[in-house]
């Protein structure tokens, strides 16, 4: 019996010291090292680590930041009588309130404001809310950062996730607008609108993780963004017209440029030209509803750009490039300042 | 053969700044200039724990014990250095950290469990473990704002150790919930030993690192003092803090000294209590110093079963016919471990005027790890009056260089007999 025992004892002396020698990266004998446990995770822990490490890293955790996004949604509303109405709720009341500000008392002429309104909201809304949560989330979540190590972008990237799925909840809610204003969106523009929301998606998060990571360093960062926000709402062409600024600087070349550089207003103008394109097709034919008299002639009313498709993907491609860049740095100051984090906060 | 943790030349500087500014005014205000001091927490640390090992490192409290523990958790990043690590990793510095008040406890498994790097199939596979282990089968749908303290810790124990890692570490968190749920705590602990998995354990119980580790690494303010087998790492640190003037803070710094002051007046009073009362003589007899001698000359602490001896200088003012010399010794504690004197041996003294000097001798000290204090006493063979006593006369320290743990040092040995059934 003892015998026994002890015999068992050593095998698994053994087994140990095999499966350590196992790890020695691909070199060795795989095959009939690796029997049980598999491979065995190498990890290097110090002061500096490579990007392309860090993006593994994240990868790996992808289903960490399911838990955490599916965490967010259901403690957000948890406890308020209404729930997760609230998430429909919440951004129905925010345009409501647009709708009437803009069209009744600030007459915009626009034809169905209201799903004007909707198609720049919907980038909109998953730009700000990344952003306005995300900015405080590594103050917010200071139990998890000080005392469990992951890599701590998924925090800043849960709150982008967040935003996503609020996203495809307010999608939800366009469907029956557009069923509800009889309106079809223009199908062929929805590759751009797909792409836009990539972009979107990309800008938001580079933008999350390097305010997350400031934030714990400079913590004005979080109510700055907030009044940021604000006045980067009436940036891209959301609440009024692109066509009135694009008029307005026609003169002003420089400042149309400076006004055009705003990857928001390349984001935002795709939506619109996929879901209200076909209320005022901008291609310079009269049509009713969407024209107005000036000196005395019938002539189409422009809302959305004039031009055609390409100018659309080029502005894109642009933004998706300049994105990924902004995330790339982004995620690479992050990787410099999370040493200090657990100390920091 | 390759180390399961390979810590190398790993230092850690913090900043401590005098004060914090972390508004942007505050940073303007005080742009360039922000007072710090700089603080290395730990200085060109190497140590490799072999798969299966299990490391303890022990430490003063500020010694960079729990620093180098979240360097190793990537919970820190080194300043300079790398650790190297094969294998997952699961570490256990608070049990439930990140748990949400709001969700129910099912949630937070899989939250938990996530966030210490088990995958949901993982996590699905040992749900019903985690459960069974936390012992909250009725209330794993309740939201755990609901729970009480220790049905919080005991969900979070249960889903750190059912992450099943090849290396755990663990900071101090084992004494937890109840006893009965602490014998399980340790009882998973050994389970992963034998299993062959690598464990590093903070702590500043020296016993509790005696009877666990294979090996311990003693740290000193940020530095490595020591590194081997626990009977040896242990006896450098209390070596260490004998040189430090804090030998009476074994084994853990401060807050032990405070507890151990506390002690020693609660001694005190039991003390009266557990010994005849003293009724004072007339002061014929003063004790001028009370000496040890112990039995090694280059270390100041004795080994379990080593001789001690006792040197009482007295000075007699005036005859005193039938004395008895009495002795008592007294644990950390304050609880009394020995109580003797001369008249039990049948022996019988008179005491001439002019100086004596007493031999006190103890063949054979069977202690155990520990500061044990020594009071003395010159009474009257009959009992009665004490002629002169000092309390407490001296202290020893006995250092064991054993696995055993507790007070006595009792010799033992083991064996098994099997009978064979008859057939």
């Amino acid at each position: 019996m003892g015998l026994a025992r002890s015999a068992t004892g050593t095998e698994g002396k053994a087994a140990g010291i095999t499966y350590g020698s196992a790890s020695d990266s691909a070199r060795g004998p795989r095959a009939e090292l690796t029997r049980d446990r598999g491979d065995l995770p190498q990890r290097v822990v110090s002061a500096k680590v490579s990007l392309r490490r860090r993006i593994a890293e994240i990868w790996a955790c992808r289903e960490l930041l399911g838990f955490l996004v599916r965490k967010e949604l259901k403690v957000r509303y948890k406890n308020s009588v209404l729930g997760f109405v609230w998430s429909f709720l919440n951004p129905a009341l925010i345009l409501m309130i647009y709708y009437v500000v803009f069209k009744y008392f600030l007459h915009n002429p626009t034809p169905d404001f209201a799903l004007f309104l909707f198609a720049g909201l919907l980038p909109w809304n998953l730009f700000n809310n990344s952003l306005l949560s995300s900015s405080g989330v590594l103050v917010a979540h200071a139990g998890i950062v000080k005392k469990v190590a992951f890599p701590r972008e998924i925090l800043a990237l849960s709150q982008v996730g967040t935003a996503i799925c609020y996203f495809f909840f307010q999608t939800c809610i366009l469907v029956v607008f557009l069923a509800g204003f009889q309106v079809l969106p223009a199908f062929g523009y929805v590759p751009l609108l797909l792409f836009a929301l990539v972009c979107d998606i990309i800008l938001s998060a580079a933008l999350a993780v390097f305010l997350s990571a400031v934030n714990v360093y400079l913590r004005d960062v979080q109510h700055l963004v907030e009044v940021l926000l604000v006045a980067l709402f009436f940036s891209p062409p959301i609440v009024y017209a692109f066509a009135n600024v694009a008029k307005a600087l026609r003169d002003h070349v420089w400042f149309r440029y400076i006004y055009e550089a705003n990857p928001l207003l390349w984001i935002v103008v795709s939506f619109q030209r996929c879901l209200f394109g076909n209320v005022i097709p901008p291609t310079g034919k009269i049509v009713k509803n969407a024209s107005i008299t000036l000196n005395g002639k019938l002539q189409p009313y422009h809302v959305l750009p004039t031009w055609g498709a390409a100018p659309y993907w080029t502005g894109l491609a642009f933004v998706f490039v300049g994105s990924i860049g902004m995330l790339a740095i982004a995620m690479v100051i992050f990787g410099r300042v999370e040493g200090n984090f657990a100390e920091e906060l | 053969m390759n180390a399961a943790i390979e810590v190398q030349h790993v230092s850690k500087r913090f900043r401590l700044y005098k004060e914090k500014y972390t508004s942007l005014k505050e940073r303007l205000v005080h742009a360039g200039h922000l007072p710090f001091e700089e603080f290395w927490a730990l200085k060109d640390i190497n140590v490799a724990v072999n798969p299966g090992e299990t490391l303890g490192i022990l430490g003063r409290n500020g010694s960079g014990k729990s620093t180098l523990l979240k360097c190793i958790a990537g919970i820190l990043q080194p300043t300079s250095g790398q650790i190297l690590l094969r294998g997952q990793l699961a570490a256990m510095l608070e049990l439930g950290a990140g748990f949400q008040p709001e969700m129910s406890g099912r949630d937070n498994i899989f939250l938990n469990a996530s966030l210490l790097g088990l995958s949901r199939k993982q996590i699905e596979r040992s749900f019903d473990e985690i459960v069974a282990f936390a012992e909250l089968e009725q209330f794993i749908d309740n939201q755990v704002r609901f729970y009480s303290s220790g049905m919080y810790v005991r969900l979070g124990f249960a889903v750190a150790v059912n992450v099943n890692p090849d290396i755990l570490l663990v900071d101090e968190v084992l004494a937890v919930g109840d006893e009965r749920f602490q014998a399980k705590c340790m009882e998973r602990i050994h389970q992963f030993q034998e299993e062959g998995r690598t464990i590093v354990v903070v702590s500043h119980a020296a016993d509790m690192m005696r009877s666990m580790c294979s090996h311990v690494a003693v740290l000193d303010a940020g530095e490595m003092i020591s590194y081997g087998p626990p009977g040896e790492a242990i006896r450098a640190f209390r070596d260490r803090l004998i040189e430090t003037g804090e030998a009476g803070a074994l084994p853990g710094g401060e807050e032990e000294a405070a507890s151990l002051a506390a002690a020693e007046q609660a001694a005190a009073g039991g003390r009266s209590a557990s010994l005849p009362a003293v009724v004072l003589g007339e002061r014929r007899v003063a004790i001028t110093d009370c000496r040890l001698e112990l039995p090694a000359v280059d270390r100041e602490y004795v080994l379990p079963g080593e001789a001690l001896t006792i040197l009482l200088d007295l000075k007699v003012r005036d005859r005193v016919a039938n004395v008895a010399f009495g002795c008592a010794i007294f644990a950390e504690n304050g609880s009394l471990l020995f109580e003797g004197d001369s008249t039990m041996l049948g022996d019988q003294f008179d005491l001439e005027r002019g100086s004596s000097t007493l031999i006190f001798q103890f063949e054979e000290l069977p202690f155990l790890d520990g500061r044990y204090t020594i009071n003395v006493r010159v009474q009257d063979g009959g009992g009665g009056v004490v002629h002169a006593l000092r309390e407490p006369a001296a202290t020893f320290e006995v250092v064991n260089p054993g696995k055993t743990t507790g007070v006595v040092a009792l010799p033992f040995t083991v064996h098994l007999k099997t009978q064979r059934p008859d057939e």
